[in-house]
């Protein structure tokens, strides 16, 4: 079972709120004492999820959780937009599948890095994407 | 019915203003350093001069009617310029509302049914509280502003190029790698690899905190467009977890000369132009 020890919530809407949510990011894994190559996981995991709400949704809110489940300790983020939606999340979650003329590694790559991850998206209502990443994970 | 205190407004207008500079006079929010008393009282009559006009008995209640868009036109205009000269929130708050104890006291003095007072007191209260809120609002607005310039500034001067060698420059990126900072570094590098005839650049990374899809397309960019050049890029100061990370990611950055350390790369590109460090020999004794 996972326990949500403490959240908040951080809105976005330009490109500079996304500094202010990696900080924000790394003061909450730096608090549960995650090393330094899990945390720069995370913190591009976040990266690339918020650019895509920005990108494809115009923006949205990110809720930052510290959870638990037995023994471990971990960072929860859930990424919530009313952008367009995907329509085909199979697609979408490929590596090198882009919309946006990108590398279309966002999705996938940012699945390696976490360690849960889930997507739920519909169109023309938005998408919401929620990972953790465990301390040790 | 007329308005008793939309007719007290009108009528007493030179007053109000005199009553409204006194008390910005006896305010310790005056900055004598950041405005002078002759253009607060210009700025102040003008305010007032577009309240006593656009005030009337429909709208008196009505602080969202389109009446007041010049008055706060106006306010905006002022809490703007005052966050940019540096003016505090309280300055700024003090200047709104000590209009509002103008107004009362010259309601007070003028109209002597109690009740009417209380009402009008009341209305004009909700009034000038609507235009408070407004001077807040654009106040922060104008000191946001004031933050974007300055972290455009900051990416301009945080993005040196250094000529560590004859034809070698090297390009420390400290911070966020975004989309305005790349094209900042990008023309940077280029301008200089053309003035000193260079043929390798060196863009360290050590103090860039994440390298994520955006940042990897970035750094390939400024890479082929300083082969482009004719010139040939090493990227230097990837950190362990940062390498990790990439390759989590799927980023392929094999088409990259990359090295660990400044100075790696430095030897490197010492043996790209045939240059060659050795310690001086010590002559023989014999
Ligand atoms: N929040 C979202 N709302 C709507 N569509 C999205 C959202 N996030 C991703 N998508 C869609 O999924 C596609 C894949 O996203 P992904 O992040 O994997 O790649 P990308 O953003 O195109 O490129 P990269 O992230 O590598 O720069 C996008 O091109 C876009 O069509
Ligand atoms: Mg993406």
């Amino acid at each position: 079972m996972i326990v949500t020890l403490s959240k908040d919530s951080i809105k976005i809407t330009r490109e500079q709120d996304t500094i202010f949510l990696r900080n924000r990011v790394k003061e909450w894994a730096t608090k549960i004492g995650m090393g330094l190559v899990n945390q720069t996981k995370l913190i591009t995991a976040a990266s690339e999820l918020v650019r895509n709400m920005l990108k494809y949704a115009g923006g949205g809110t990110v809720d930052i959780e510290i959870v638990s489940k037995g023994r471990e300790n971990g960072v929860k983020l859930i990424f919530s937009d009313k952008g367009p939606g995907i329509k085909d999340i199979n697609l979408a979650m490929r590596d090198g599948y882009t919309t946006g003329r990108s590398l279309g590694l966002g999705l996938p790559g940012t699945r390696r890095l976490v360690s849960e991850f889930e997507i739920q998206s519909v169109v023309d209502e938005g998408t919401t994407i929620s990972i953790i990443k465990w301390k040790n994970g | 019915m007329k308005n008793e205190a939309v007719k007290v407004i009108k009528a007493k207008k030179k007053y109000i203003l005199e009553q409204w500079f006194q008390n910005q006079l006896e305010n310790d929010g005056l900055r004598e350093d950041l405005i002078t008393n002759e253009d607060q009282r210009i700025q102040s009559e003008e305010l007032l001069n577009s309240l006593t006009a656009s005030i009337s008995d429909n709208n008196f209640d009505n602080f969202q009617s389109r009446d007041f868009e010049k008055v706060e036109e106006i306010l905006s205009g002022i809490a703007i310029a005052r966050a940019r000269r540096g003016f505090s929130p309280r300055e700024t708050g003090a200047y709104v509302f000590s209009l509002k104890t103008a107004l009362l006291k010259t309601l007070s003095e003028e109209i002597s049914d109690p009740k009417v007072l209380y009402t009008e007191s009341m209305r004009i209260n909700s009034l000038l509280d609507n235009f408070s809120i407004i001077t807040f609002e654009t106040f922060i607005k104008g000191r946001e502003d004031v933050i974007l310039r300055q972290t455009d500034e900051i990416t301009e001067i945080s993005t040196p190029v250094i000529k560590v060698w004859d034809g070698i420059l090297a390009l420390p990126i400290i911070g966020t790698l975004d989309s305005s900072r790349t094209q900042v570094v990008m023309e940077n590098l280029l301008q200089e690899i053309v003035e000193t005839g260079s043929s390798i650049a060196i863009l360290d990374i050590s103090g860039v905190p994440a390298i994520d899809t955006l940042v990897a397309q970035h750094l390939i960019k400024t890479v082929s467009a300083t082969r482009l050049m004719g010139a040939e890029c090493i990227i230097s100061g990837i950190r362990p977890e940062i390498a990790q990370t990439v390759v989590h990611l799927g980023i392929d950055l094999s088409e990259i000369v990359t090295k660990a350390t400044l100075a790696s790369a430095l030897k490197m590109a010492f043996g790209m132009i045939e240059l060659e460090v050795r310690k001086k020999a010590t002559p023989k004794v014999l």
